[in-house]
């Protein structure tokens, strides 16, 4: 099993809720954040006081699949989330030791 | 019939003689810009102020103008009235109206028309929010870090020897800016230069905030800034065609002259800032309606539409200066540049009133327009202008030493860092 965390832009997370759900992906849980990476910040100007911006506001999906959807799950993450444009995001894959899910006490991928 | 015309014919020599009357009109129109000057301060000013401070100082921005602003009103009335307005003087009025003595339902205040006369309550309440509101303006100099009881008794001081004899000498009977032809329709000099130098003054005593240039402190909405200048701009018609204390064409001028220039000045600001910043923004348009309203106040009764315009116009480059150029030389952190918005446009508008008046630039000409000359003006104008700052700059002065002695002007630095609103008030504004 994997655990897939892909930061996004933020008004990318509707296509690509409707691409990981295209493939096959049961669930994901979503969080809104603030980082930088190569994209630079911003600045704001408030009368005469200059502030720089330096942290973005983006969006972190985490997924739990089975390890042979994961490359139709990245690549559904990438086509989805393109712009082309500095800033696109990042995707990041963890092996994943263990899932319970609470309600039934079911482990593993019968889990996911 | 025969009755009748007996009677119209006695009452004939009645109305052939001068006689002095209230009109209807004139008492529901003063009561409405009463209203509407009350609506600037809370929650117009409020709000404006409110949103360009961080969250955690939100309620006490609020606070600081509500009860100011409440404070001098009951002082207006035990003391203030009395020593602006109750008599005649070169600097004060006297004390002859203290605790409003010897004012009944029946006392008259005099208007600009000899025979038309307003109850003397109206005039005391309209003039009560323009003592209020003018306190309220210095708050936003020393915004986020003053201690509220210190907030209080400045405006105590501040208003007792400066607001009163200030606003006499250029309104009251006998008052000596009054007798020298100075031009200040609705208060640019008594409100607002008067403010701003007060409000500059106690940003250079109280001293920066803790982290200005490393923190950011950016204004937490300005959707409420627009909103509450909004509400200024709305109000400013009771304050400025207010002043004319009648309803009549003069009320009129005021009234579009207040319109026109603000909308230049809204205009001008955001030109400024695309042609020197890169972009106009919300702020920039909601700071050029204040610096327009600012500047037509002294000049809304004696000029024409089009110098209104080109006051605002003016208006809106100058006090964009302020707020950079000028605030970078002064040095001082005027949290909300009451100085650079306030200061500047009283200022700026006090020296064109007495270029726009003038019958050639399609202004009234003032009370003799046939002698009207711009640069004999200008200097009375000047005159009224440089007693303002002076008056206002000593006695802040004074003040803000008495009170930094009384009960000490800044909250503590830990106080400070928490925010205002939960540690002077016990409260937040936002639960998110």
């Amino acid at each position: 099993m994997k655990l897939v965390t892909a930061i996004i832009k933020p008004f990318k997370l509707d296509e690509v809720r409707e691409a990981l759900a295209a493939v096959g992906v049961q669930g994901i849980t979503v969080t809104e954040v603030k980082g930088f990476g190569r994209q630079k910040g911003h600045t704001e100007l408030y009368r005469g006081a200059e502030y720089v911006v330096d942290f973005l506001p983006k969006v972190k999906i985490e997924a739990a699949i089975k390890s042979e959807l994961l490359d139709q799950t990245i690549e559904a993450i990438e086509k989805a989330a393109s712009t082309g444009k500095i800033g696109d995001g990042k995707i990041f894959v963890f092996d994943l030791e263990q899932v319970v899910r609470i309600r039934t006490g079911e482990t593993g991928s019968d889990a996911l | 019939m025969s009755e009748a015309i007996a009677v119209a014919e006695a009452a004939a020599p009645v109305a052939a003689a001068v006689v002095a009357a209230v009109h209807k009109g004139d008492v529901a129109w003063m009561m409405t810009a009463t209203l509407l000057v009350i609506f600037m301060a809370v929650p117009g000013l409020a709000l404006f102020y409110g949103g360009l401070v961080r969250a955690k100082n939100m309620l006490s921005v609020l606070m600081q103008v509500m009860v100011v602003f409440s404070l001098i009103s009951v002082l207006w009335a035990v003391y203030g009235y009395s020593l602006a307005f109750g008599g005649e003087g070169l600097i004060i009025a006297g004390f002859d109206k203290l605790f409003l003595s010897g004012v009944t339902m029946d006392s008259l205040a005099d208007t600009f028309t000899e025979t038309v006369k307003l109850p003397e309550y109206v005039f005391i309440a309209f003039q009560a929010t323009f003592a209020g509101i003018t306190c309220a303006l210095i708050v936003g100099s020393f915004a986020e870090r003053m201690k509220f009881s210190a907030v209080l008794l400045f405006s105590v001081l501040w208003f007792t020897l400066c607001y009163l004899p200030i606003a006499h000498m250029v309104w009251g009977a006998g008052g000596y800016l009054l007798d020298k032809g100075a031009l200040d329709f609705a208060g640019g000099t008594v409100v607002h230069i008067n403010a701003g130098v007060a409000g500059l003054v106690g940003a250079y005593l109280l001293g920066k905030r803790i982290g200005l240039g490393r923190e950011a402190m950016t204004p937490h909405s300005l959707t409420l800034t627009m909103v509450g200048a909004s509400m200024l701009w709305v109000g400013w018609f009771g304050f400025n065609a207010g002043s004319n204390l009648e309803a009549t064409s003069g009320a009129a001028l005021a009234f579009v002259n207040t319109l026109f220039a603000t909308a230049a000045a809204v205009l001008a600001w955001s030109l400024g800032e695309a042609l020197f910043k890169g972009k106009p923004s919300m702020l920039g348009a909601a700071s050029g309606a204040v610096a327009g309203l600012v500047a037509i106040t002294p000049a809304c009764g004696s000029v024409g539409p089009m110098g209104a315009i080109a006051i605002g116009f003016l208006s809106g480059f100058v006090c964009l200066w302020g707020v950079n150029g000028l605030k970078k030389m002064l040095g001082a952190d005027d949290s909300l540049d009451v100085f650079g918005v306030h200061g500047v446009g009283g200022i700026l508008g006090a020296i064109l009133t007495g270029v726009f008046t003038a019958p050639s630039l399609g202004g009234t000409g003032g009370a003799k327009p046939d002698e009207f000359s711009i640069a004999s003006q200008v200097i009375i104008q000047a005159e009224g202008v440089l007693i303002t700052i002076v008056w206002s700059a000593v006695v802040a002065f004074i003040a803000y030493k008495i009170v930094d002695v009384v009960v000490g002007l800044r909250v503590p630095e830990d106080e400070e860092r928490e925010g205002l609103d939960i540690a002077s008030h016990g409260e937040s504004a936002y639960h998110y």
